[in-house]
């Protein structure tokens, strides 16, 4: 009302050029692909141990379900006349967490099913990033599992383990949890000198990303503690009563997809419950399938089936765990609200 | 596999077939709910939309209440005339239909012709109009992020340039939409007028002007073209029809309103106004 | 009562942006020749008009009495002619009917009332009275009519009196400047409320980020049995509640008020109000405002008279160096943004503030993570990702169910949301459209 009437040599805003939008006006810096970008950072520890032992085939796999991800998510989005997703980075997370999945040796056309399970079955058909009930990444591991178990159950040994072993022992040598107890190698389990998929074999590496991820406050640190923790317990109480038949502790916690699932996988935000203590359950319940299956299970490797299970036992986590609201006071009875 | 195993396990499957069979039979029998067939005849006429424009809570309870005689067939706004007269002569009742009413978006201000802000956020006017009045010039005014034509079960509301228009010809009077627009635009008015006053803004002419290129600044030229027909209506700095005697088309030519605020329902929704610059 | 402040869970820490403006000095704003006077600028019933066009007012001349109890009077700003009583753009986007007053620039004085100066010897109802007859209403942003808190039903009592000098909006300034200038008048105000109410003394809360305000208020409020309490930085420690808890450790219990735990909270700019009105006899006719924003030239702190239009607010910041974004009256994290420089400084405009387009926050709506980061910083400790989703499948039955009326709008969700989601305006539509089905009913 007042432009005209006011000096010239002042200025004030434009009001045509004014939004107006609800409040807050302001906002933390944080976006998904930032988030979704560090994940990434903090799988690449794992995946560069996992490409120093197995060699130039890990690059390929990686490389390929990464790229063939992408092309998925961008395919189906032409497809549906959607904008473009793959730069929010969730699509390249995918691909990276199932390559990581995967034997070093997997052929390529593997790597390609596995990636149209994982972002077409598993993510776009149910609407995309934010509404998947299931980790893409493991529904396309456990498919693979399934639908090809001779391709999924057989490992590539590590080069120094060739040179140590000889090729032929190599090649036909079981992954830890396969391995009678008392056998296996706590030190090579840790810096990743064994057999097992290309992202999960290295302790040590999946350690360093799963502090990064804490660190950026990515994931909730109950996930994986009472995952790892659960393991621990039920398998320390077997390997108590018998020994001979049952890993240590430590061996289960280092062997097989524990710590890459207890930190990248059961942590994953979309599929995993958003309160705290509905993180507690959830990794609880993750810790005693994976145990169950793992100690008296017909397979030797139990995580992705219990993450996967406690994924769609997370919408009535959330629902149990609705908090009470600051200063709540429960209905009173005979009142209709 | 002996055979024993699979001569006994045909055998009892058999036997508790036919037992479940009978059962089923007796129970059906004995617990039978008497469904009047005229009922679902009627459903089968009814249009199916289940608007819930007559009132009730969808065609199958509409058509319960026809059959009852607590309802006319034309109630429903949906169904043609005859549909309605097939319905009647069927149930042998009065038809009971009223006049046709088709909804009317009282607003002509698309984004050519009115001050809108920049608007950030939800894109429903419902949720819009929270947020500092829906962020429009005018207080009155069509929002434009289509809350009316989210709840139009037959599509008879566009949104063009941030302005929902009512194609009479689809719209059935449902009135679904009426109770969606958070500034009270939408009224029901009988289809047979089509001449509307595309304004509903109580404002002042000049304020109006400010706003909106095309609101009705009560100029009364409609009125007077109308004679002592009394075609037009006058409510302090807004004219609108008179739904009870409404005027023929040719109103609209004859009185060069000077905002084209008076239009004609079918040009309007065929886009054939553009705003004036005055 | 403990002198450690608890410390409420949830709350985020956005960069608070208060040193544009934080060691400018109030200045007085220069008389202007027309003030715009908004009408209704308190919660609760708007007033009722005495004045009609043309009439001649005097500074601090009742233009309207209130309209109700939930309702407060209004002053003439200075003296003048009453041009119009007209329509003029209201802070929530609405036209708003105002006073128009072309001032004679004479200012001449004449108050409807007469300074109280043996406060200590009179009646609690007669000063809860002035309290009315002024005007004062809640001057930290809600605009609720101070002699309503005052007023406890019959069977509550009060044992608590909190002076709210938290400030947790960034940007904002008037309150830490006027503890610092006035901290006398905000001590002297707070001893009147606490009389008022039949209490000893009051507590005075504040965020730790302004030392140099608690320092020079913890040496005068001996006076008055005043008690200073430091708070943590944590927004939004000055929401009634959280202030609540974090001074007495109650919680309000929700749809209640803090009457209803024994607590009264008000604004430390209302106590310099109460203050003026007993002691000096001046209603409510102006207040301290913070014009400010990186795209102002010279922010500060002035004391306006109330209906200064935003427009010469602003000039006398110095004007714009570059377009805004947005223009807000308050804060950034609960301010009301503007699409028009017609608006005038009421009673509860703490500031006028411009965002940039590089710091603006725009909404974009992409798909809900559940990373639950809005469950974590909750004040209220609801779940706003699940309410957002559920109002936008248009389930407020549901949303009603996750307690979203316990919602105060404090923002802090939507500020640390990764997806952009416009989660505070799914709460603010879901309770417009909950109250509307609850009226629906009662009809």
């Amino acid at each position: 009302m007042s432009e005209q009437e006011s000096t010239p040599s002042i200025r004030l805003p434009d009001p045509a050029r004014l939004v107006v939008s609800n409040s807050p006006h302001m906002r933390s810096g944080e976006n998904i692909s930032r988030i979704m970008f560090t994940v990434v950072a903090a799988m690449l520890p794992a995946c560069a141990v996992g490409i120093w032992f197995f060699g130039l085939a890990a690059v390929w796999v990686l490389l390929a379900c990464t790229v063939s991800c992408v092309v998925f998510e961008e395919g189906w989005n032409k497809l549906n006349k959607r904008p473009s997703t793959w730069k929010d980075g969730s699509a390249i997370i995918t691909g990276i967490l199932l390559g990581m999945n995967l034997n070093a040796g997997t052929p390529w056309w593997v790597c390609v099913i596995g990636a149209f399970l994982a972002i077409i079955l598993a993510k776009q058909l149910f609407g995309g990033l934010g509404y998947n009930p299931f980790n893409p990444a493991l529904v396309a591991r456990v498919g693979l599992l399934i639908g090809l178990p001779e391709l999924m159950t057989t490992w590539n040994p590590t080069h120094a383990m060739v040179s140590t072993l000889g090729a032929a022992d190599a090649v036909s040598a079981a992954t830890p949890l396969a391995m009678a107890p008392g056998k296996v190698e706590v030190l090579q389990m840790l810096i990743g000198n064994t057999k097992g998929c290309l992202g999960e074999t290295s302790a040590i590496a999946l350690l360093i990303g799963g502090a990064v991820l804490l660190i950026f406050k990515l994931i909730k640190w109950q996930v994986p503690v009472a995952f790892i923790g659960s393991v621990a317990v039920i398998t320390g109480i077997m390997h108590a009563i018998d020994p001979t038949t049952y890993h240590s502790p430590v061996v289960h916690i280092l062997s097989g997809g524990l710590l890459l699932g207890a930190f990248f996988m059961a942590t994953d935000m979309v599929t995993s419950p958003m309160t705290r203590k509905g993180a507690i359950i959830f990794g609880l319940g993750c810790g005693i399938m994976t145990s169950v299956i793992r100690l008296w299970g017909s397979y030797p490797e139990g995580v992705s089936f219990s993450i996967l299970f406690m994924n769609a036992l997370t919408p009535l986590i959330d629902r149990m765990t609705v908090q009470k609201p600051f200063g709540y006071v429960a209905p009173e009875k005979g009142k209709v609200a | 596999m002996e055979l024993k195993f699979i001569i006994i396990s045909i055998i009892s499957t058999g036997i508790i077939g036919v037992l479940l069979g009978v059962i089923i039979g007796v129970v059906a029998k004995a617990f039978a709910v008497e469904i009047d067939e005229r009922i679902e005849k009627v459903e089968e006429l009814l249009p199916g939309a289940n608007c819930g424009g007559c009132g009730f809570a969808g065609c199958s309870a509409f058509a319960k209440a026809v059959v009852a005689e607590e309802a006319a067939p034309g109630q429903c706004p949906v169904c043609s005339g005859d549909d309605v007269a097939n319905i009647a002569s069927y149930l042998g009742i009065e038809a009971g239909q009223g006049e046709k009413m088709v909804a009317l978006v009282r607003c002509s201000g698309d984004i050519s012709n009115t001050v809108r802000s920049l608007y950030n956020g939800i894109r429903d006017c419902r949720s819009a109009v929270v947020v500092a009045g829906g962020a429009k010039g005018c207080d009155y005014g069509c929002l434009g992020f289509g809350s009316c034509a989210n709840a139009c079960p037959f599509g008879a509301i566009e949104m063009r340039d941030g302005l929902a228009v009512v194609h009479p010809e689809l719209c059935v009077g449902c009135e679904n939409c009426v109770a969606t627009c958070p500034k009270n635009l939408i009224v029901m008015v009988p289809a047979a007028a089509e001449v509307h006053v595309y304004c509903n803004s109580p404002e002042k002419g000049a304020a109006k002007r400010q706003v909106c290129k095309t609101a009705c600044i009560a100029c009364r030229k409609c009125v007077k073209a109308s004679g002592e027909e009394e075609h037009m209506l006058v409510d302090g700095f807004l004219v609108k029809t008179n739904y009870e005697n409404p005027p023929s088309a040719d109103l609209v030519e004859a009185s060069a309103c000077p905002t084209t605020a008076l239009r004609v329902a079918g040009k309007h929704a065929a886009n054939e106004y553009q705003g004036v610059s005055k | 009562m403990s002198d450690k402040p608890r410390k409420f869970k949830g709350g985020v820490h956005p960069s608070d942006s208060k040193a544009l403006s934080a060691s400018c000095a109030i200045q007085d704003a220069p008389l202007l020749d027309k003030y715009v006077v908004i009408m209704h600028q308190n919660i609760g019933a708007p007033p009722q008009l005495l004045v009609k066009k043309g009439d001649v007012v005097k500074k601090g001349q009742l233009l309207a009495k209130a309209g109700g109890f939930v309702s407060v009077p209004l002053h003439a700003p200075t003296s003048g002619t009453v041009s119009a009583i007209d329509k003029c753009p209201g802070p929530t986007g609405i036209s708003v009917p105002a006073i128009h007053i072309d001032a004679d620039g004479e200012d001449e004085w004449g108050s409807p009332f007469e300074p109280i100066a043996n406060w200590q010897n009179c009646p609690a109802g007669e000063l809860r009275q002035r309290v009315w007859d002024a005007g004062i209403v809640g001057m930290g942003g809600a605009g609720f009519p101070a002699h309503v808190k005052l007023s406890p039903p019959e069977g509550k009592e009060i044992d608590t009196l909190i002076l709210n000098g938290a400030e947790c909006e960034p940007y904002l300034t008037a309150d830490h400047r006027l503890m610092l200038e006035q901290a006398e008048d905000v001590v002297l105000g707070a001893a009147i409320l606490a009389r008022i109410l039949g209490l000893e003394s009051a507590v005075i809360g504040i965020e730790e980020n302004k030392p140099d305000a608690i320092a020079k208020l913890e040496e005068v409020a001996g006076k008055y049995h005043v008690r200073v309490q430091p708070l943590p930085v944590n927004y939004p420690q000055g929401a009634e509640k959280q202030l609540i808890y974090a001074i007495t450790g109650r919680e309000v219990p929700v749809g209640k008020l803090p009457m209803d735990v024994k607590c009264v909270v008000q604004n430390v700019a209302s106590a310099v109000a109460v203050a003026d009105a007993v002691v000096k006899g001046i209603p409510s006719i102006e207040r301290v405002t913070t014009v400010t924003g990186r795209p102002v030239k010279t922010p500060g702190n002035w004391r306006f008279r109330i209906g200064t239009p935003i427009a010469k607010a602003l000039e006398l910041a110095g004007g714009i160096t570059e377009q805004p974004a947005k223009l807000l009256l308050g804060g950034p994290m609960m301010g009301i943004a503007q699409s028009s420089l017609g608006v005038t400084v009421m009673k509860n405009t703490s500031g006028i503030l411009l965002i940039s387009s590089d710091e603006v926050s725009l909404y974009s709506s992409e798909p809900c993570i559940r990373c639950g980061r809005c469950v974590e910083v909750c004040p209220m400790s609801i779940l706003p990702a699940t309410i957002s989703q559920a109002v936008e499948n248009k389930r407020f039955d549901w949303a009603q169910e996750l307690n979203v009326q316990a919602c105060i709008e404090c923002g802090s969700c939507s500020y640390v949301c990764p997806s952009h989601r416009p989660l505070n305006q799914h709460f603010k539509w879901a309770k417009v459209e909950i109250a509307s089905k609850l009226r629906r009913r009662n009809d």
